[in-house]
């Protein structure tokens, strides 16, 4: 249950990541000298949500499907 | 002429992987409509990512991004990023699993049964399709675009392939590939398509960085300090509601039918395990760089007459003619791999949801179910071209349509989750998503023709609730996007009207939340 909990906060949590209001009106700091700050916390936001899928696929993956495999 | 000679190579091989796929078939419509569904891993995440990638990943990304700036990442990568890998995940391997069980080859089908109900699959089929076909003109349409404007001489501003032309040469390589391969040649066409868009931008960046006069630091520092551009760089004038709003788009994905019926296709359910991981870094890889070059494009060639074309611009100034030619191999792919897969799952639905379904199937027998299948897939293309020949210069009511119909795709979405994770809904509550969907679309559509920006359609007291934003597209209260009263109106009819009405047997409760349960025997 407590890992359900989990990883139901780690969505959550990337979820409410997507809305970074506080990059809003900012173009600085421009990451390797030359992406927007607010374009390059989307890219990093993409590999988060990579990783908030490996931890998915990880420890949520539904292996009763795989049942029909068979 | 050298990017004309690379398009026209590629869709020779197009052709011939369909040749080859025919060669490979077995005359039965599983084998045609899902490959038998023995897709493997690799070949399911570069087909599945091919699915959802349409032109507009690398031009209208690049061309939004030349209107609005880096901005548009977020509201249309970044959040598909986060949603589609969650509904593949939750949505797509259940799917699968049904599918796999009970011989389902269309979400109509398993909708069907899950509700005993056959004519809530002819409803769904009916607003599925409604919603598909404006997609699939647009897409003929994209393709003679294309190849028109890379063909048209600079000096002569004289087109090599005219627009009725490249149409005919979209749908025809179209029609040969779904007709001989069927789902199987379909998705090896996708693998070439993905490879040549993952690979197109990062090579673009590259190459035109080595080209321009000055790097890149130096553009965008300068639209940072100019007031009138520095909302580029930013997202000063895109509206939170709207980036909000945003998030639920990506929703309509897995309820696109062709996207459904290629969760059908996978050999395992493991292929979707690596599928939800790399789907992020591949819309990363694709979006970062044609988001950045619109605006570097904005930066370096300044006012343009038109946006969308702003990469092709951009590789006509800063790179080789051979990338041009990658570059419109890549759009033709990518109007030609969804729009494959459109066609493919028009003719899975109407041959096995309503041809099969109503009899056709016992009378003709499963071998000329394909051959009807194919039948069918001449017949909508045939239409598909000649609508897009006809109103060509209406293309800007089929783009709206599209538009709307991600939205009407987004509001499905409970309708499919209940299904899936809510014993007690039933067909009613289904029905009531499904029609009160439509008459949204409809009555957005009618107000979209007949009013002004600014206009209020429905006011209650101080309160806009709807009302035409600047763009000219319904908005509701505050300036969210209409998805979001869709989404949840759909939800609160599937909710209202399932609880007001008798449950499903207890068979068919059993028999589908026993087969996707955890403890379930197979």
């Amino acid at each position: 249950m407590m890992k359900k909990i989990l990883l139901v906060l780690l969505i959550a949590a990337v979820y409410l990541a997507h809305q970074d209001s506080w990059n809003w009106s900012k173009a600085d700091p421009m990451i390797f000298g030359f992406l927007p700050v607010g374009l390059a916390y989307h890219a990093g936001y993409s590999i988060v949500a990579a990783a908030m899928m490996a931890v998915l696929a990880a420890l949520a993956w539904p292996k009763h499907l795989e049942d029909q495999e068979k | 002429m050298i990017p004309v000679i690379v398009i026209l190579g590629y869709l020779a091989l197009i052709a011939f992987i369909g040749g080859i796929a025919f060669k490979k078939s077995k005359e039965n419509t599983e084998d045609f409509f899902l490959a038998s569904r023995s897709i493997g891993p690799l070949v399911f995440f570069l087909s599945i990512f091919a699915t959802n990638m349409t032109a507009f990943a690398i031009l209208g990304s690049s061309g939004q991004a030349y209107r609005q700036g880096i901005g548009i990442y977020g509201l249309m990568a970044s959040s598909s990023s986060f949603v589609i890998p969650l509904t593949i995940f939750f949505i797509g391997t259940r799917l699968w699993a049904l599918g796999k069980k009970f011989g389902h080859q269309t979400q109509v089908s398993f909708f069907r049964d899950r509700w005993e109900c056959n004519h809530i699959g002819t409803v769904i089929f009916a607003l599925s399709a409604a919603m598909l076909v404006p997609y699939m003109i647009i897409s003929i349409m994209g393709g003679g675009t294309v190849l028109s404007a890379i063909s048209t001489s600079p000096e002569t501003h004289q087109a090599l392939i005219a627009y009725p032309v490249g149409c005919a040469i979209v749908a025809v390589v179209v029609t040969l590939n779904v007709f001989l391969g069927g789902m199987r040649g379909t998705v090896w066409v996708n693998i070439l398509q993905t490879l040549l868009f993952l690979c197109f931008g990062a090579v673009a960046v590259a190459v035109i960085s080595h080209k321009l006069p000055h790097e890149f630091s130096y553009y965008m520092r300068n639209l940072a300090a100019d007031p009138k551009t520095r909302f580029l760089v930013t997202r000063e004038k895109m509206p939170p509601q709207v980036f909000w709003s945003y998030t639920l788009i990506p929703l309509s994905s897995i309820m696109f039918p062709h996207m459904a019926i290629m969760c059908f296709s996978a050999r395992r359910v493991s292929a979707f395990k690596q599928t939800v991981v790399a789907y992020p870094l591949a819309i990363l890889a694709i979006w970062l760089p044609c988001v950045f070059l619109g605006v570097l494009g904005f930066a370096t060639l300044g006012k343009i007459p038109d946006p969308d074309g702003v990469l092709l611009r951009l590789l006509d100034a800063y790179a080789p003619a051979w990338l041009a030619g990658v570059l419109g191999a890549g759009i033709i792919s990518a109007v030609m791999g969804s729009d494959a897969h459109q066609v493919l799952a028009l003719s899975t639905m109407f041959t096995r949801d309503i041809f099969a379904h109503y009899g056709g199937r016992e009378r003709f027998g499963e071998r000329r179910s394909v051959h009807f299948a194919r039948g069918f897939i001449v017949a909508v293309t045939l239409i598909a071209y000649l609508v897009a020949l006809a109103l060509k210069e209406k293309q800007g009511i089929f783009e709206i349509a599209v538009r709307y119909a991600f939205s009407g795709f987004a509001a499905m979405a409970p309708v499919m989750i209940a299904a899936l994770f809510w014993k007690r809904s039933t067909k009613w509550g289904a029905l009531a998503a499904t029609l009160y969907v439509a008459a949204f679309l409809l009555w957005t559509a009618l107000m979209q023709t007949g009013h002004k920006p600014g206009d209020i359609l429905w006011q209650a007291g101080d309160i806009k609730v709807f009302f035409i934003n600047p763009r000219g597209d319904v908005a509701f209260w505050n300036g969210f996007m209409t998805v979001l009263p869709m989404v949840l109106g759909s939800a609160f009819c599937v909710f209202l009207f399932s609880v007001l009405t008798p449950p499903p047997s207890a068979a068919t409760i059993a028999k589908y939340f026993n087969a996707t349960a955890p403890h379930a025997q197979p």
